[in-house]
């Protein structure tokens, strides 16, 4: 089962530089990614969902951040120990992205068709018909229509959801192993969104490509993934299969998380709320980085990180009142 | 029956497309609202929902007096809002306040939060210094802040905080009316649930009316007592909250409701997955506007636009589908 596994990510650590500290963004991330599997990586701002992401891809800001620690693993290689152009093989070809904002992730002043070439011809030169026919082929994947005019038009002339598109159509040209998708909806109106997490649901299941789907957003994880992350201030919390986790969420912040949300069944009443905000990376509390705002927190809470506890069925959750006495 | 607070007959605002610097030249006009009627009751919330581009925004600009309307009329307790001048107008501004989505842009950076909170008392000669101070105080009680806070600038709080100060400073002029437009959506999902729940401990206390604009429906079904949704430029649909979200008519918002996405992934909808996008409100399609991407399709539709119609007591739909009786 494990030759299964193309993406291995081992005890990651990225930190930020700045002058007024360290800031551990990620500290102590693991999480594996098998062939067609989609794992919803979960959390709220500054939770390092997306620093995991630019870790992944070695795309942090130089100088500013560095991946002091841990190994990622893609099939099998560890492209932590990769020089720079090996890196630029990879990026597209083995690993590729699809960020929030679809109007910032695409060239203004280029043609779709210049842009989609740009990619494809890195990683499968030749000659210039065969990969205008393999852009029009990634373009026709992402079911945009008359793909061959569209090669000419340029960002401006697209509305956010076809734009969303041809970000997809770029990331999928080169066939790539993992895709990250980076809260790719969430610019998105509601009928737009629906649509495009369909379009990314069949693609994948088409190219049995793996994906890691950054979200805030627990509607989409239940749509897509087959295994959840939950991160809270630089590490994974909880994770597991989406079921369990949504059947059985043992962390409580995970609890909390999935209670705060107002539901389509129920009425005017109160929503549950976490009290507090999540804590400054610069000054993170000793033990468990949820207890200051947890409604069971007890004095070894906060003073020891609480290691993963298994609740069945490689679901695992980092909290002290799942430790079974031996 | 009573009037309500506040009233909107018939408004409509078309923008004018202009093509060129010099000279323009007229390219024909954006209807960005286009004969709409609703009512919003003291003490109650109306949601607002629909996609970009549908009009939310403009409605409630113009409910805000920040824009004119081409024709149509928005009444505060029956006076007309846009006949007002000088002292009736200010007097309005006081009744009817906003909180807008960015809490990073709608907080003066080089002002206190004291002075973000006093501004409309002080320019409204409210009471004196001291009384004003005190005014202040009560507000960041009421919001969920501290007193000290009032020294503080904007860059010192978090989004929530900050929505909480935008709050404070909408209800210092004792408003009977907030238009919340987006009031949660750029906030983290753990902060939203406080905001939510503190907008409606407001409404409790204060007797205020909302008008929520929102595109995520489980707040608005959290939050109002009446829903519209809209779609390029119109209502569609119209009716109280538990009617609308227990029996949805309208063929475009049970494709919204169907976008939803599902709570637990045993739950998955049936999907109605529309064709296409919104088309440009510079030339909407004739009859229905949303028959281009209508499942249920039928001829009239292309010909003929649909009244809002009442179905049942209070629900009004405007659809081919729902012939009057």
């Amino acid at each position: 089962m494990s030759d299964d596994i193309v993406l291995d990510v081992r005890d990651l650590h990225t930190h930020f530089f700045l002058r007024r500290g360290v800031v551990k963004a990620v500290d102590g991330v693991s999480f594996s990614l098998r062939r067609g599997e989609v794992l919803g990586l979960v959390g709220e701002s500054g939770c390092g969902k997306s620093v995991t992401a630019l870790s992944l891809l070695r795309l942090l800001p130089k100088g500013a951040a560095r991946t002091v620690h841990g190994e990622i693993e893609l099939e099998g290689e560890n492209i932590l120990k990769k020089s720079d152009r090996e890196m630029r093989q990879i990026r597209g070809r083995k690993i590729a992205m699809i960020l929030q904002d679809p109007q910032t992730s695409l060239n203004p002043v280029f043609s779709i068709g210049n842009q989609l070439r740009e990619t494809i011809a890195k990683h499968f030169p030749g000659p210039g018909g065969t990969v205008t026919q393999r852009a029009i082929e990634a373009l026709r994947n992402v079911r945009l229509a008359a793909p061959e005019q569209r090669m000419d038009q340029y960002p401006h002339q697209l509305s956010g959801g076809m734009k969303q598109r041809v970000v997809g159509a770029i990331a999928i040209s080169c066939e790539p192993l993992v895709m990250i998708a980076d809260e790719p909806t969430t610019a998105l109106d509601v009928t737009i969104q629906l649509q495009y997490l369909n379009l990314l649901k069949e693609l994948q299941e088409a190219s049995n490509m793996a994906i890691l789907f950054i979200t805030h957003d627990f509607g989409v994880v239940a749509k897509m993934c087959d295994h959840v992350a939950v991160m809270y201030a630089g590490r994974i919390v909880e994770r597991g299969p989406v079921r369990q986790v949504f059947d059985n969420p043992t962390h409580p912040y995970t609890q909390a998380l999935i209670a705060s949300v107002p539901k389509m069944g129920d009425q005017r009443g109160r929503l549950h709320t976490i009290e507090g905000q999540p804590p400054e990376f610069s000054d993170l509390p000793v033990g468990c980085r949820f207890a200051p705002r947890c409604a069971f927190a007890e004095d070894k809470c906060l003073s020891t990180y609480p290691t993963d506890f298994s609740v069945g069925n490689g679901h695992t959750s980092a909290c002290w009142k799942l430790e079974r006495p031996e | 029956m009573n009037e309500p607070l506040l009233r909107v007959e018939n408004l409509r605002k078309y923008f004018a497309h202009t093509k060129g610097i010099l000279a323009a030249k007229n390219m024909g006009q954006v209807k960005a609202v286009d004969d709409i009627n609703f009512t919003i009751a003291t003490g109650e919330t109306l949601g607002l929902v629909g996609e970009s581009g549908c009009g939310k925004t403009t409605t409630s600009k113009l409910i805000l007096h920040l824009e004119n309307p081409t024709s149509g009329k928005v009444l505060l307790q029956g006076k007309p809002i846009h006949d007002m001048e000088r002292e009736a107008l200010r007097d309005y501004r006081a009744d009817v306040q906003a909180v807008f989505q960015d809490p990073w842009s709608s907080l003066n950076p080089r002002m206190t939060i004291g002075k973000i909170i006093s501004e409309s008392l002080t320019v409204t000669k409210w009471g004196k210094r001291a009384e004003i101070e005190e005014r202040v105080r009560d507000l960041l009680i009421e919001v969920g802040l501290r007193p000290e806070h009032a020294q503080q600038y904007p860059h010192e709080f978090s989004g929530g905080q900050r929505q909480r100060i935008a709050l404070a400073s909408a209800l210092a002029s004792k408003p009977k009316l907030i238009v919340l437009d987006e009031p949660v959506s750029a906030l983290d999902v753990s902060i939203r649930a406080q905001i939510l729940n503190l907008l409606k401990d407001i409404q409790e206390r204060e007797n205020v009316a909302y008008l929520l604009i929102a595109h995520n429906l489980a707040t608005v079904r959290h939050m109002a007592h009446q829903t519209a949704v809209m779609y390029l430029g119109q209502i569609v649909e119209y009716a109280p909250t538990k009617s609308l979200f227990d029996d949805v008519q309208h063929p475009y918002t049970k494709a919204l409701f169907s976008a939803v996405l599902p709570d637990h992934p045993d739950l998955q909808n049936d999907e109605i997955v529309l064709a296409g996008e919104v088309p440009s409100p510079l030339d909407p399609p004739s009859g229905c506007r949303f028959h281009t991407r209508c499942p249920f399709v039928m001829p009239e539709c292309s010909q003929e636009e649909p009244p809002l119609r009442e179905t049942k007591p209070g629900h009004l739909v405007a659809c081919h589908l729902y012939p009057t009786g």
